[in-house]
């Protein structure tokens, strides 16, 4: 490898990015907008979700549980139905996620020390949201009966009964469940592979579409100094906009960060390579600006936000989904990220995907110096 | 490794080179040999397979049959050596205008590993050769064609190559332009320079110190304009004007003594054994179909006459200046 064709590759790399007004927006503008973007806009967090009641009851004790409802910083109850129509409409008109509906036998059956039930009606549609929504539900129900058990054996004169088992969680690494959380540094994994990918994605595409290739193969440059020369200088940008980008986790979204300047560095420089290359594999393969920038949006875009663990937990993905995530890179990063942000891993802590990255970015490296031939047709 | 060029001044053997694109063989059993010095002009109309001979002798694409070797390398086993050797114009302008003039010649000078005190050195000749001392920070997108092409130039000579290869480089430029290109080329040859430039202008092919005559991908004829002059056209040239070309073609074909006739521009090209002798009963036979008012004078065979004998009129006319 000669170093001076690598040099004057990279040189005359640099100057291009910087007199196109396109390249430019990808490398500044791009990652701004993204990280604005997905962190204000993704919020897996679930809090007031509208209810409505449908109290058949009307007794003391129906109205205490429905009190309990309103008490709750998750539900925030936006109608009171007086019979299953209304409260059909209201679900089916999306005014509601969930009703509550109290059976007219409700005091009496809680009276006879019978298990009385609570009727929950919930709009399944975006059944994500349900399944939390019937979760935090459940939990209001269970503290309201604790509390009316507890209030019973009183009024009897009897010692209040040991529960026979409550669970107590105690949250680590992230003690607030803040979603947010999570997601800041999924986002910077997200935004990084869009960026990367989309610069290298151009690089040749546009020598071949300007009609600079026919000359540049015809000289002595090899393969892999054009490689190393067309993937340096945004190797650098790159740094650049992941510095960007994770400041503004830190210090915009107050994303917690706990681990070292240097694992994130070093992880970070290891999942840079591997986009870039991959975006530069694009370009190798695909002869137009347009085709290899939108192939590198759909390799990166989907699997990283469908595939990395950061909209969907990888554990509970069907088996071969599973297996798939091990073909994205950004589920080892992503892994990596909220390991460094979240627990202050260090490299120790993180040799498996730091090994696996690194792996990866040997392979499509290679594929990527294959992918390109300094023939024509 | 094979060494360095052999001593012979011998610089490109192409020996029945050969290119199939599926069905079509775009190049037909080629043999040549340039050297040292030398500017060999490959003419032929769009499409005869000029530019992929030039493809293949640069390493750019790989022969389907044949050998060629370039600089002592031969360019299917060893393109990366060829390249080492070469500058290539290709047909369609390579420069990056987004680049400045010197920019662009620093890029090539890296790439070709030209550096140092030498690099200083071969700036300075590339400038003065496009002439573009006052203009070395223009942007390339703000030169006229003109100056662009003589800057490819410039940066294809930078690494001072044994063999320069010219795809068409002086299509779409002033005649005023091409006229200095040509003496850039010259010069270079003068300097020992191997120079292979395909054209389909006529005029330029004359400048050339051998033309291969290219058609359906094979070599119909070589030699230097003069030779093939003498070799493809048995007899002498008569140019007849007149208003009427078209009856005139019908009056001129198959009479005895024209052994071929070919329309040229508004005018005819017709071929006679001998001129001096022809000339009177062609005029005879015109005046009789009431044609009188045409001009009948000997002329000199151009090349294009050459090519109209060797590959048929339809060819010449499409290649045609």
């Amino acid at each position: 490898m000669n170093r001076r064709r690598v040099k004057a590759i990279a040189w005359k790399e640099i100057i291009q990015v910087w007199r196109d007004p396109r390249s430019l927006m990808v490398v500044l503008l791009m990652p701004l907008m993204q990280m604005a973007l997905l962190g204000y806009g993704v919020n897996l967090d679930i809090k007031h979700v509208t209810i409505c009641t449908f109290d058949r009851e009307g007794s003391q004790e129906s109205e205490a549980l429905m009190k309990a409802f309103q008490a709750s910083p998750y539900f925030d109850i936006v109608e009171t139905e007086h019979d299953y129509d209304a409260v059909k409409r209201a679900i089916d008109r999306g005014r509601c996620k969930m009703a509550i509906v109290i059976p007219p036998d409700f005091s009496e059956d809680l009276a006879a020390s019978n298990a009385a039930s609570v009727q929950a009606i919930l709009d399944a549609t975006d059944d994500n949201t349900a399944n939390i929504a019937l979760g935090y539900a459940q939990s209001v129900v269970g503290s309201f009966s604790g509390t009316v058990q507890l209030s019973r054996t009183q009024s009897l004169g009897q010692e209040p009964p040991v529960a026979p088992a409550v669970a107590q969680y105690r949250v680590w690494f992230n003690e607030d469940l803040v979603s947010r959380d999570f997601i800041i540094p999924g986002v910077v994994a997200l935004v990084l592979a869009l960026v990367g990918s989309q610069l290298t994605s151009l690089t040749l595409s546009r020598e071949w579409e300007r009609g600079t290739m026919e000359v540049l193969v015809s000289t002595p440059v090899t393969r892999m100094e054009l490689m190393a020369g067309k993937i340096l200088p945004y190797f650098f940008i790159g740094l650049i906009d992941a510095a960007l980008c994770l400041v503004i986790a830190v210090f915009w979204f107050e994303a917690p960060f706990r681990g070292t300047v240097a694992t994130l560095f070093l992880t970070t420089s290891l999942y840079l390579i591997v986009v870039l290359g991959l975006g530069y594999f694009i370009s190798a393969s695909i002869r137009s600006q347009i085709g290899a920038s939108q192939i590198a949006l759909v390799a990166t875009l989907l699997p990283t936000t469908l595939l990395s663990g950061f909209a969907f937990p990888i554990d509970q993905m069907p088996p071969i989904i599973q297996g798939i995530t091990y073909l994205v890179p950004a589920r080892y990063y992503f892994a990596i990220l909220k390991a460094v942000f979240l627990k202050g891993s260090g490299l120790g802590d993180l040799i498996a995907p730091i090994a696996l990255l690194a792996l990866y970015a040997a392979i499509i490296g290679l594929l990527a110096a294959r992918a390109f031939r300094k023939t024509l047709g | 490794m094979t060494g360095a060029a052999p001593a012979s001044e011998i610089r490109i053997v192409a020996d029945r080179l050969t290119k199939r694109f599926g069905d079509f063989v775009a190049v037909d059993a080629v043999s040549f040999e340039a050297r040292a010095g030398e500017i060999i002009g490959f003419l032929g109309p769009n499409g005869a397979g000029k530019s992929t001979t030039i493809r293949i002798l640069c390493g750019l694409l790989r022969p389907s049959g044949g050998r060629a070797e370039v600089a002592g390398f031969d360019v299917a086993r060893f393109p990366e050596r060829v390249r080492e050797h070469i500058g290539y114009m290709s047909q369609k302008f390579s420069l990056y205008s987004d680049l400045s003039v010197m920019e662009n010649l620093r890029f090539f000078g890296g790439v070709y590993g030209v550096r140092g005190a030498r690099l200083d050195e071969r700036l300075r000749f590339a400038i003065g050769m496009a002439g573009l001392k006052d203009r070395t920070d223009a942007l390339v997108a703000d030169l006229s064609g003109g100056w662009k092409q003589r800057l490819a130039l410039g940066c294809a000579v930078l690494h001072e190559p044994a063999i320069l290869f010219l795809d068409e480089p002086t299509s779409g430029v002033d005649p005023a332009s091409r006229r200095r290109f040509w003496d850039l080329i010259y010069s270079l040859a003068g300097d020992g320079v191997c120079v292979v430039i395909t054209t389909h202008y006529m005029d330029e092919a004359e400048y050339c110190n051998r033309i291969a005559l290219i058609d359906a991908g094979k070599l119909a004829a070589q030699g230097s304009p003069s030779e093939l002059k003498r070799s493809a056209i048995h007899g002498e040239i008569l140019r007849v004007e007149g208003d009427n070309p078209g009856a005139m073609l019908d009056a001129l074909e198959g009479t005895p003594g024209v052994r071929d006739v070919a329309p040229f521009g508004s005018s005819l090209h017709i071929v006679v054994d001998d001129a001096a002798r022809d000339l009177p009963a062609i005029q005879t036979l015109l005046n009789a179909r009431g044609l009188g008012s045409a001009r009948i004078e000997p002329i000199k065979p151009t090349l294009e006459d050459v090519f109209v004998q060797l590959v048929g009129a339809d060819k010449a006319r499409r290649t045609g200046s």
